[in-house]
């Protein structure tokens, strides 16, 4: 055990935890976050993805000591019910979700990908979510709001 | 039922008649209504007597003294969009804002027993006249009669409006339905003569509403089973055999005594798990547990799957069977022949299932995801030793499930492991543990011969099948139908082979039949086509792997091969498919559907292959496929383009156009939603998903071994067409468009390349090696 320290949705936290601990158990257990989930555990269907360094990262396969000092952003560190961020919007405004298991990864993968290259090409949209999972299959929709955000909102 | 099982079942409080009923052998007549049993008055679902009494109005809908509605279902929301459409029914029966009603899911101390959220029963059950419906509509009609009463004037001079009820001539004579019954109970009995709203006076219900979890899912808040966290919960992993059939033989607790946060490890016959303080504990700890266990039983090889099918003692059942089918063949003009395939596949849920599970002496509360939550109680009560009664399972969203994933063998899990250490144990499954022990879809070989006429009129239909099964939902008493019941010493269902008797009448629940048959049994055709000359005939073998009802069960399997075939009759007597459908179809709602499907993808008749199909470069093609889903539970046709790279063998379907007649809408949107959702999960099932195995175990244990189409794959457009009919009742809609795109997709080829393939999936490897094979 050793004591780490991290930022999450820009809240310091220090933790008293197994350096080797993947990140993504750290954000829900000791912190409770229902943003990141458990997809998989091998960093293959994007369910665990957070925000590090504008960067999208598969936290379940991130040890947390990899992430010491840095911030962390999650889905909840977006926006609020009260004031979604505008991808979550996009998403809630196309209704892009069936179980809702996956939207983390797929919100937080397609921001780290606009952020960084806001006009990224389809072919470069589909790039990046080609190792992230819907298993409800909602992709039109989705990829729909992924668009619907990279034009500002609007389709 | 082993006398162990049967000794659990009893001591879960279940008696010998229940005993008697759940194995299906008990005939009892009733005298009196009022002497009925309360077990028997709920229907098919039942698991036993839940102090939950569906037929009282209290047990569906209470009305708080500030107005709002209470409503407690026995149906859950899967991410299929139950929870909005049900809050919509009874806010719309209620004519009150939806934010007026809080609906509880699936909570056995709470809810009545509604069996099983499956098989898109739950708009028929609860959005017709019965079950919801009967009661909200109980409930207007029962708080207009009070307001009539209350306000003096005779209920046809009343007019609700948001919760409060007023007089049609002088508004300002009011009452809200807070102050009628003041938080008191109804104390009434369900009406059958309750009418519903009739659905063109519909302004909640038939609406697109967004789903109301929508906001939740997207900012990071809502709570599925996974978030659950109790006071002092520990965290358990399971440790399953390596090879299937392996039994335990020793455990050697001091290879983990002593690591961080370890708990205890917890063996029950064949059953292994470890507890630890916290998850990564847990998780480390079940990888260091040394744990021996004997060699496998062996599996078939995979390769002879198809063989090893045909030669199983197998379970017959006649679903029809005119008798002259042999004959007619052989006087036929011609006949055309055809084995299809389909492999195992697994629901492979987005999120690895969890549970929590609180033992504390003889009682015990689940967090489950199960879509059982009533035979769960029974399955934990039955594997804690502990009566019924004491089990509380309250439903807690998992992952999208789509049929049985792990949801009900993880609440298993935790509650085994909670009673052990006396506290709160939250499990959430290895990704290998999900996939490896699943149970998966069954496995079909399908043999049709059709008999045509001069004219190439189909004059006989002879379809026989294979399919393999092992476990399933684990009911009321079977807890082994799923792997950690059968670990924990609990045998699955029995396996009996039984030669085939002929029909009581005509049930296509399975779709084993096709469409184009009469469907006659007993005098009463109920099929919906023509071909009266007819014999299906079903054998279920014993599986190697546990199997269940995954999303359209055997409807997809039965439906690739009946469709894919009537494609293979219209090219060979040169016909357009459409056509050739419609001339053998006498089901007005499903030549309706095709019809409007066709009409979506602008289809020009014409026999298939297209004129220069193609084997080499990019090759282009459309194909149909239409559906009665379960012979009457939705009706469906789609249109499907596909491209076929002929280099790679890779399939992309480029468009899909898809009519679904549903009867009354209940959401528009949401009805897309599962319409969209479900094409592309059967064309991720149709292009890549198989399960895969070894001479011992599973080997398709994560996404790189099991391959689903991810978001960054190519993506057809989907235009569907949505049949909003008000003069039918509702049915199912989350399994119609899955279950017809494979034959699409397979139709789509042979019309872009020439090329029939019938065995699912189509991988590039499978469609180069046809295409070298031509």
């Amino acid at each position: 055990m050793s004591s780490i320290t991290l930022t999450v949705n820009s809240k310091p936290h220090t933790i008293d935890v197994d350096p080797a601990t993947p990140l993504l158990y750290v954000l829900s257990d000791d912190l409770a976050l229902r943003g990141p989930k458990f997809g998989c555990g091998l960093g293959q269907c994007g369910a665990c993805t957070v925000i590090v360094k504008g960067r999208a990262m598969r936290s379940c396969v991130t040890p947390v000591s990899a992430v010491s000092g840095a911030e962390v952003t999650t889905l909840e560190g977006l926006g609020t019910i009260e004031r979604p961020h505008p991808i979550q919007k996009a998403f809630i405004d196309e209704e892009a979700a069936q179980c809702g298991f996956c939207l983390s990864g797929v919100i937080l993968t397609a921001k780290a990908l606009l952020d960084q290259n806001p006009k990224a090409s389809g072919a470069e949209i589909q790039q990046a979510m080609s190792t992230v999972l819907c298993r409800c299959f909602t992709n039109v929709r989705m990829l729909r709001a992924i668009k619907r955000y990279q034009a500002g909102g609007v389709r | 039922m082993t006398p162990d099982a049967r000794n659990a079942f009893e001591r879960a409080g279940f008696s010998r008649r229940d005993f008697l009923k759940a194995s299906g052998v008990l005939v009892v007549s009733f005298g009196a209504a009022s002497a009925l049993p309360l077990a028997g008055a709920q229907g098919p679902f039942d698991t036993r007597a839940s102090h939950i009494d569906p037929r009282r109005l209290d047990s569906w809908i209470a009305i708080g003294a500030d107005g709002k509605v209470t409503a407690y279902t026995g149906k859950c929301d899967l991410g299929q969009g139950m929870f909005t459409a049900q809050t919509q029914l009874v806010a719309e029966e209620l004519s009150v804002p939806l934010s007026a009603v809080r609906l509880i899911q699936c909570d056995t101390d709470v809810c009545p027993d509604q069996g099983t959220t499956s098989g898109s029963q739950s708009t028929p059950t609860n959005f017709n006249d019965r079950n919801l419906a009967l009661a909200a509509a109980t409930a207007r009609e029962a708080l207009l009669g009070l307001a009539a009463t209350r306000l003096g004037v005779n209920r046809d001079q009343l007019l609700l409006d948001a919760g409060v009820i007023s007089v049609k001539s002088d508004r300002s004579k009011r009452v809200a339905y807070g102050e009628l019954l003041s938080g008191k109970a109804f104390n009434l009995q369900l009406d059958p003569q309750a009418k519903r709203k009739p659905a063109g006076e519909w302004k909640v219900l038939g609406q697109s509403v967004p789903r109301l979890d929508m906001v939740s899912m997207a900012t990071g808040q809502f709570e599925f089973v996974h978030n659950v966290r109790v006071p002092g919960m520990l965290h358990g992993v399971v440790v399953r055999p390596p090879e299937a059939g392996a039994t335990l033989t020793a455990v050697d607790e001091n290879s983990v005594r002593g690591l961080p946060g370890f708990v205890k490890v917890v063996t029950r016959k064949n059953f292994v798990g470890v507890v630890a303080e916290k998850p990564w504990q847990a998780r480390q700890a079940a990888q260091k547990l040394q744990v021996q266990w004997t060699p496998g039983r062996g599996l078939p090889a995979q390769r002879d799957l198809y063989d090893f099918l045909r030669k199983q003692p197998s379970r017959d059942a006649y679903v029809v069977n005119s008798k002259d089918v042999d004959d007619r063949l052989s006087k036929a003009g011609s006949v055309v022949k055809a084995t299809y395939l389909h492999p195992y596949q697994m629901h492979g849920s987005m999120g690895t299932s969890c549970a929590v599970a609180d033992v504390q002496g003889s009682k015990a509360t689940v967090w489950s995801p199960t879509q059982s939550a009533y035979p769960t109680r029974s399955g934990v009560a039955m594997l804690l030793g502990v009566p019924a009664d004491n089990v509380r399972v309250v439903f807690v969203r998992g992952a999208g499930c789509y049929g049985i994933n792990g949801a009900d063998t993880v609440s298993y899990d935790a509650a085994l492991l909670s009673q052990a250490v006396g506290k709160p144990v939250r499990v959430q499954l290895s990704r290998q543990d999900e996939m490896a022990w699943e149970n998966y879809g069954f496995p079909y070989v399908i043999d049709q011969r059709v008999g045509l006429d001069a004219n190439g009129t189909i004059v006989a239909w002879d379809c026989e099948s294979w399919n393999a099964s092992l476990g399933g939902r684990p009911g009321t008493n079977t807890p082994g139908n799923v792997v950690t019941g059968m670990l924990a010493g609990f045998s699955p269902a029995p396996f009996a082979p039984r030669a085939a008797t002929e029909p009581g009448g005509f049930n296509n629940g399975s779709n084993a039949a096709p469409s184009y048959v009469t469907g006659r049994v007993g005098g009463t055709a109920g099929g919906a086509g023509i071909v009266a000359s007819e014999r299906v005939l079903t054998h279920t073998v014993a599986s190697p792997f546990f199997t269940g009802p995954l999303r359209s069960p055997s409807r997809l399997q039965n439906t690739f091969a009946h469709e894919c075939l009537i494609d293979e009759i219209a090219a060979q007597v040169k016909a357009d498919p459409v056509d050739y459908r419609m001339r053998h179809l006498s089901d007005q709602r499903l030549k309706h559907v095709i019809v409007e499907a066709a009409r979506a993808a602008n289809w020009q008749p014409r026999p298939s292959p297209k004129p220069g199909a193609s084997r080499t470069g990019l090759a282009s093609g459309r194909g149909m496929a239409c559906v009665v889903y379960e012979g009457d539970n939705g009706y469906v046709a789609i249109v499907a383009d596909v491209s076929v790279n002929t280099a790679t063998g890779k399939v992309t379907a480029q468009h899909l156009y898809v009519a679904q007649d549903c009867g009354p809408v209940s959401n528009p949107d949401g009805m897309r939603n599962q319409l969209e959702g479900g094409a592309l999960q059967g064309l991720s099932r149709a292009l890549g998903e198989e399960v895969t195995w070894d001479d011992q175990k599973v080997t398709s244990i994560d996404w790189r071994t099991y391959h689903s189409l991810m978001l960054g794959d190519d993506m057809p457009t989907i235009e569907s067409v949505l049949i909003d009919r008000h003069d039918t009742e509702a049915t199912g809609a989350g399994e119609t468009a899955i279950t017809v795109i494979a034959a699409a997709v397979g139709n789509a080829i042979f019309d872009a390349t020439g090329i029939r393939i019938r065995q699912i999936p189509f991988t590039p490897a499978r469609v180069k090696a046809a295409l070298a094979m031509a």
